[in-house]
């Protein structure tokens, strides 16, 4: 009997959190479909946003994230190069650099507004711009992506280090050749997870990249990301629900996408794994 | 060329190979102690190696004959916590002087791993990458120089029509092939083999034998196996590791005849007679 | 011979300077780390150094246009939101977990999951739209506002769930399976055997995961922004608006200007610590349990 109410107790906790996400992309569409369009995506928003489009919006968006990936791409792997190839297990100077990372992935986003805006913005001179966003979202997705590309590099196989130095190779070259190639879906899966994160964040955008919703000339132009345009219609503009929620379809899109990216580049990881 | 259609190897058969007989030692070891941390594998091991013949050193697992392999071309530098100590003179210069240039060392001096190794690129690019690494920077030349060779190793027909493929989808004994070839193609003067065959299937693993014998006499060979028989036909020396007191060391070491058929210690005769017999 | 000496010390080079230069990448991102102390702490000096945080303490409620930054009405709302949140989410996420590792016919499994992670991944700003349009006005109906504790605890729960799910899942996963069919053999029925033998064994990963819950609902701010009603208040009532420390900073950053900008900055840090001291407590849960 107790083993009845058990196993009805479990598959209700399944369908209550089931029928939340039912419930909440349930709602979404039914607000939000009618104002989608292709015109929706590419014309310039009107009437604060309760017309018109996402277009310059969608474009800033891109700006932001690239500007993202462009620094921490490059300094994240680095990084991770240096932590997996050229540290050991009780290397201080490595452990502390993993302890500050793993402090920086708690800080939370809001806090990182605040800092993009003293930093970035105030004392770096960047104003409210795209680069000053773009920059701010690089150090919140630095933690993770480093963790994770080193993660992917130390599960690479030690035999093919040690052929590597066997026949007379650069550590470098080894790294570069050899590597950094056999761990690409792991990375490349940390790349796609840190697009999602930032693509989804607000509140570190909210007083680095500012509000302006005309479509940006340069990356010190001012420019708003979807999820900031989502939260001015739902806050600020009174009768933009219906844009709201068309905006909101359209980012929950871009994350699946790159979350099923994400989950593809992994199990191209695990499957060369196991064939190595 | 002429045996090409009867044998896939273009080293030659084995009686065309050159027998050794240059007096002066190419590698001396003298003194070769390896530790990883507080642990000491190797003991004070001392033995010459001469140019062209084949050195089989035998003996049961874990008596330090990796630890020694590794340390005459300096793998043990990668090891987090390893710590060699003693002398070892490659054509009368020591290895382990700081100003060694450790990179053209490990060109000189190849490693042969006991599992197959090759890396997750195409075939191509596992012969060619050595290559370009080591300053053959025409392409022409690296392509032929891989094609001799998968020639020499015998795979050249197996895989002429997939050179572009991964090499991990190889079987086991292609795989060492392969990594052999790898090996050669950098012109090295001594190949250390550690086990070569004993990952590999009864099939491949003679095929692999096979090629070893023919590469006697073009290229000085330092084999760890356990295949007393093998080692007794194809072996010039043959040196008797054993461990005593938990550290590994060297018992005998001499000509391999006469190892193996009048052992001077009382060791090596037991363990002879009793894995053989 | 293959090369020349020449090449092999121009080799010889790209190694020496690959190493150093590396370092050099990580010691970049640790120094993010502490330009973010430093510029917070920059910032936040005004009020910290004249004994100001005592304000936080003493005054009496936060009207910073009139110099009064008592902030402890708002960091109450922010702990009751976080750990009302928890404590719908942990047995749901317990549950869900359970239902992930035990339960679930394997045509499901993978459906679940994929379902747990598009609900992880969804923004906080699109699950604060939906408790905008659609919770609020049903937690109206029984008493306006609408915009309230209860609000922002249902749909900060809902943010939560998937993750302790999944993490949940995971520690279960490694529960050595000889260890459970071990406890079938002595006669254990299901509910059983996962209670008192698979939860205990994953005890350590749950904590982690449950830790690491709390950290981020008090870390979140698009969503108590929405939905919480932003008055400042006293938590006293379910259905009556708060407004808890992160929209706060949110809400007012945009006009705070001297002191109260360096309040603004002093709460942030004291968010960050406590965050850390979540995280902190969830590193060691699983290391020691």
């Amino acid at each position: 009997m107790a083993e009845r109410l058990f196993t009805w107790t479990i598959w209700l906790s399944a369908a209550l959190v089931a029928a939340a996400l039912v419930w909440v992309i349930g709602d979404l569409v039914r607000l939000g479909m009618a104002h989608l369009s292709l015109d929706f995506l590419l014309s310039v928003p009107r009437d604060a946003g309760r017309s018109g489009g996402i277009g310059p919006i969608l474009v800033s968006t891109v700006l932001i994230i690239g500007v993202t990936l462009a620094v921490a791409l490059p300094l994240g792997l680095m990084a991770a190069v240096w932590l997996a190839e050229f540290t050991t297990r009780g290397n201080a100077l490595g452990n502390a650099i993993r302890l500050s990372l793993d402090v920086m992935a708690g800080v939370p986003s809001i806090v990182f507004g605040l800092f993009g805006n003293a930093f970035f913005s105030i004392y770096l001179g960047m104003g409210f711009s795209i680069l000053s966003g773009g920059l701010t979202l690089a150090c919140m997705v630095l933690p993770v992506f480093i963790r994770t590309s080193e993660m992917g590099l130390a599960a690479v196989s030690d035999a093919w280090r040690h052929g590597a130095s066997a026949l007379g190779m650069t550590r470098s070259a080894a790294i570069w050749h050899i590597l950094l190639p056999a761990a690409s879906p792991a990375i490349g899966a940390g790349i796609m997870l840190g697009i999602g994160r930032a693509t989804a964040e607000t509140a570190a955008l909210i007083f680095t990249s500012g509000y302006v919703d005309r479509m940006p000339e340069s990356l010190l132009d001012s420019g708003r990301s979807l999820a900031v345009h989502i939260y001015d219609l739902s806050m600020n503009v009174t009768g933009g629900d219906a844009a709201a929620h068309a905006a909101a379809l359209v980012l929950i899109a871009l994350i699946v996408v790159f979350n099923l990216l994400a989950q593809w580049l992994t199990d191209r990881w695990l499957h060369r794994r196991l064939i190595a | 060329m002429i045996n090409q259609y009867q044998t896939p190897f273009t080293l030659g058969s084995v009686n065309e190979a050159l027998t050794c007989c240059v007096p002066e030692p190419q590698l001396e070891v003298r003194a070769l102690s390896v530790s990883y941390g507080e642990r000491r594998v190797l003991e004070a091991v001392s033995l010459d190696i001469y140019r062209g013949c084949i050195t089989a050193l035998i003996g049961p697992s874990g008596c330090g004959k990796t630890s020694f392999l590794s340390s005459i071309n300096r793998l043990t530098d990668m090891l987090p916590s390893a710590r060699v100590e003693g002398s070892v003179r490659f054509d009368g210069r020591e290895i382990f002087d700081a100003t060694v240039d450790t990179l053209q060392l490990r060109r000189r001096i190849g490693m042969i791993f006991q599992k197959p190794n090759p890396f997750p690129l195409s075939i191509r690019r596992n012969l060619e990458l050595p290559l370009r690494e080591h300053g053959v920077r025409n392409r022409r030349e690296r392509s032929e120089r891989a094609e001799q060779g998968l020639r020499d190793v015998g795979l050249w027909d197996e895989v002429k029509d997939r050179l572009d493929s991964s090499a991990m989808a190889l079987s086991g004994g292609q795989q060492q092939r392969l990594c052999i070839a790898r090996a050669l193609v950098l012109e090295p003067e001594i190949l250390l083999m550690d086990e070569p065959c004993s990952a590999l299937d009864p099939m491949s693993s003679a095929v692999v034998e096979e090629l070893i014998t023919r590469l006697r006499g073009r290229y000085t060979i330092v084999i760890v196996t356990h295949n007393l028989a093998q080692a007794k036909r194809v072996a010039n020396y043959a040196g008797f590791f054993w461990m005593t007191e938990r550290v590994g060391k060297l018992i005998e070491f001499g000509q391999s005849q006469r190892l193996f058929e009048a052992p001077a210690h009382a060791l090596t005769r037991a363990y002879i007679s009793g894995v053989s017999g | 011979m293959i090369l020349s000496r020449a090449s092999s010390l121009y080799r010889w080079n790209i190694d020496r300077t690959l190493a150093p230069l590396l370092l050099l990448a990580g010691l970049l991102c640790t120094a993010i780390l502490l330009l973010i102390v430093l510029f917070l702490s920059k910032e936040a000096w005004p009020v910290l150094a004249n004994g100001g945080w005592r304000a936080f303490i003493a005054d009496n409620g936060w009207y910073p246009r009139e110099g009064l930054f008592g902030l402890l009405p708002m960091l109450a709302a922010s702990l009751v939101v976080m750990l009302g949140a928890i404590t719908l989410a942990a047995p749901v996420g317990l549950g869900c977990a359970i239902f992930l590792q035990f339960y679930s016919p394997p045509v499901l499994r993978r459906g679940f999951r994929l379902l747990l992670s598009l609900l992880a991944g969804m923004p906080s700003v699109v699950l604060g739209l939906w408790g905008l349009t659609v919770l609020v006005p049903l937690v109206a109906r029984w008493q306006p506002p609408g915009t309230s504790l209860l609000t922002a605890i249902l749909v900060l729960a809902m943010m939560i769930v998937p993750t302790m799910a999944l993490a949940g899942a995971a520690a279960l996963s490694l529960v050595p399976a000889e260890m459970i069919s071990g406890a079938a053999a002595l006669g254990m029925g299901p509910r059983s055997r996962i209670l008192y033998v698979a939860v205990p064994a994953a005890r350590r990963g749950m904590l982690s995961g449950v830790l690491l819950s709390m950290a981020r609902a008090l870390g979140e701010t698009m969503v108590l922004l929405m939905v919480a009603g932003n008055v400042v208040q006293y938590p006293h009532g379910l259905l009556e608006p708060v407004r808890a420390l992160t929209a706060n900073i949110a809400l007012e950053m945009a006009y705070a200007t001297d002191l109260h900008r360096a309040g603004l900055f002093a709460s942030g840090l004291l968010l960050t610590l406590l965050v850390l001291v979540l995280a902190g407590f969830a590193a060691r849960s699983l290391r020691y349990g």
